[in-house]
């Protein structure tokens, strides 16, 4: 049995949400660059730039990428082997999150959903643990903003949707989205497992780091054909027009009822941020 | 884009007047900031006939929440946030006189056709560029609801922010030309 110290978690969490709210990841600046060369519409390439230029400054100057330092999200698959020891696991993450917007100079974005009063420490956060075998503890931190959440959608289909269906609600949820969720930007889509797992792996498919390709070949090529057909639609960056609506599309796929087809579409804005740490 | 113009707030009906869609400003002066909460305790001010705690009349409203300012900066990052959600607001603001809204997302039916009636602008800056956007900003000074944080009306100063004419005094949206330019038919 290994142990881990809640406060090396608490710790490691604390460094995590800073260094994702103020480093782009490589994965997405490249992402940028490819897109600068595909780019047609003048005013896309200049946001695309300056895209480039804001995660420069970002990471030079330590301050977040975007004032919107998100809901702080964190998937984590924690050793069946491991024993937490020193405190409350949950409770050791929540209080990473809490240290670090406080101490990182990040926005605190949660509030009570009906008075609208700031919790005023960015918690509670969101956790998805999962259990898995042998010794190890990996956390990734993803700071979801408010933006391209809200643009986000989930569709219980008809299995006579099929593929055909499936691909047209994606399409349409990102063009009904345009401007709003802060394009260009990555789409998750879970497809399959029931209501609300398909949500948690469209979320889920936002980790994979930008090019690279699906380890499913099938759906690798569902996903390009997907993002030619977003970028069909003329949104382009920020909205404004032109041809780099999305970076990416990423599908995180599970068998399902026989009488379903769930399908969850989870917009990611260009500020996409996650970090994987490892104890 | 077209033409670019570099305007002082407060503004007037001829500074605006000549602006279209697709044109670039840069923007000096005065800006205030607020979000949904802030607009919610502006208008039931309005309700209630009550003064406002900002001058309205000609103002420009910046729609952002900016991250906290680290020692030896007057502001974190501050870029736009979705400007919909001010969109039941925004209409009584401008027949008060409000003359610009910056923020990134499309507006309503309504508030566009509000910015035709009473002579206003919508103007867009670079959503998620909250670092970039910030470099524009010289001081900052927060004015009224200092509990609501990261919503609290603030006062900003700033020098040539640029942003981009959205919806102008025609009632033309840049959204929906940009998308038209460049769509392209499904295979």
């Amino acid at each position: 049995m290994r142990e881990i110290a809640t406060e090396d978690i608490t710790s490691a969490v604390k460094d995590a949400v800073i260094k994702a709210n103020y480093e782009l990841g490589e994965d997405v600046i490249e992402a940028f660059t490819a897109g600068l060369k595909e780019e047609e519409s003048p005013v896309g390439r200049e946001i695309l730039e300056r895209l480039i230029e804001n995660a420069r400054l970002a990471a030079e100057e330590r301050i977040p990428i975007c004032q919107d330092t998100g809901v702080a999200v964190l998937f984590v698959e924690l050793g069946q082997s491991v024993s937490v020891v020193g405190g409350d696991f949950n409770q050791a993450l929540e209080e990473g999150v809490r240290q670090g917007y406080e101490a990182g100079f990040l926005r605190k974005s949660v509030c009570d959903p009906f008075t609208r009063k700031n919790t005023g420490d960015n918690t509670p956060i969101i956790i998805h643990l999962d259990l898995v075998p042998g010794d190890g503890l990996k956390i990734w931190v993803v700071p979801k903003g408010g933006g391209s959440e809200n643009m986000s959608r989930l569709f219980m289909l008809p299995p006579s949707a099929g593929w055909e269906g499936i691909k047209q609600r994606v399409v349409q949820t990102v063009e009904e989205a345009g401007p709003n969720p802060c394009p260009p930007t990555i789409v998750g889509v879970g497809i399959g497992g029931n209501f609300e797992r398909s949500a948690i792996l469209a979320k889920k498919s936002l980790l994979r780091p930008l090019g690279v390709p699906n380890s499913d070949p099938d759906l690798a090529q569902k996903e390009q054909e997907l993002l030619a057909e977003i970028n069909k639609t003329g949104v382009g960056p920020q909205g404004l027009g032109g041809r780099i609506t999305s970076l990416a599309v990423h599908i995180l796929m599970m068998p399902c009822h026989i009488a379903s087809l769930p399908l969850a579409v989870n917009i990611q804005c260009h500020a996409s941020r996650h970090l994987e740490i490892v104890l | 884009m077209d033409e670019i113009y570099h305007l002082e707030t407060p503004f007037n009906a001829q500074d605006i007047e000549p602006l279209r869609a697709g044109d670039r400003v840069t923007l000096s002066g005065v800006l205030y900031t607020a979000r949904d909460a802030a607009h919610r305790r502006l208008l039931e001010l309005v309700e209630q006939g009550a003064a406002l705690p900002i001058p309205v009349e000609g103002q420009v409203i910046y729609y952002v929440g900016p991250s906290p300012a680290p020692p030896g900066r007057v502001i974190g990052a501050a870029g736009p946030t979705t400007s919909y959600r001010m969109d039941p607001y925004a209409p009584k603001l401008l027949e008060m006189g409000l003359k610009g809204m910056i923020g990134k997302g499309k507006r309503s039916q309504e508030v566009v056709e509000a910015m035709v009636r009473y002579k206003a602008v919508y103007m867009a800056a670079i959503g998620g560029a909250g670092a970039l956007m910030a470099q524009a900003v010289k001081a900052v000074r927060v004015v009224a609801y200092e509990d609501l944080g990261p919503e609290a009306i603030r006062e900003l100063k700033v020098e040539r922010l640029p942003v981009v004419v959205v919806n102008d005094t025609q009632g033309n949206d840049l959204y929906i030309q940009g998308q038209k330019a460049y769509k392209r038919a499904s295979a």
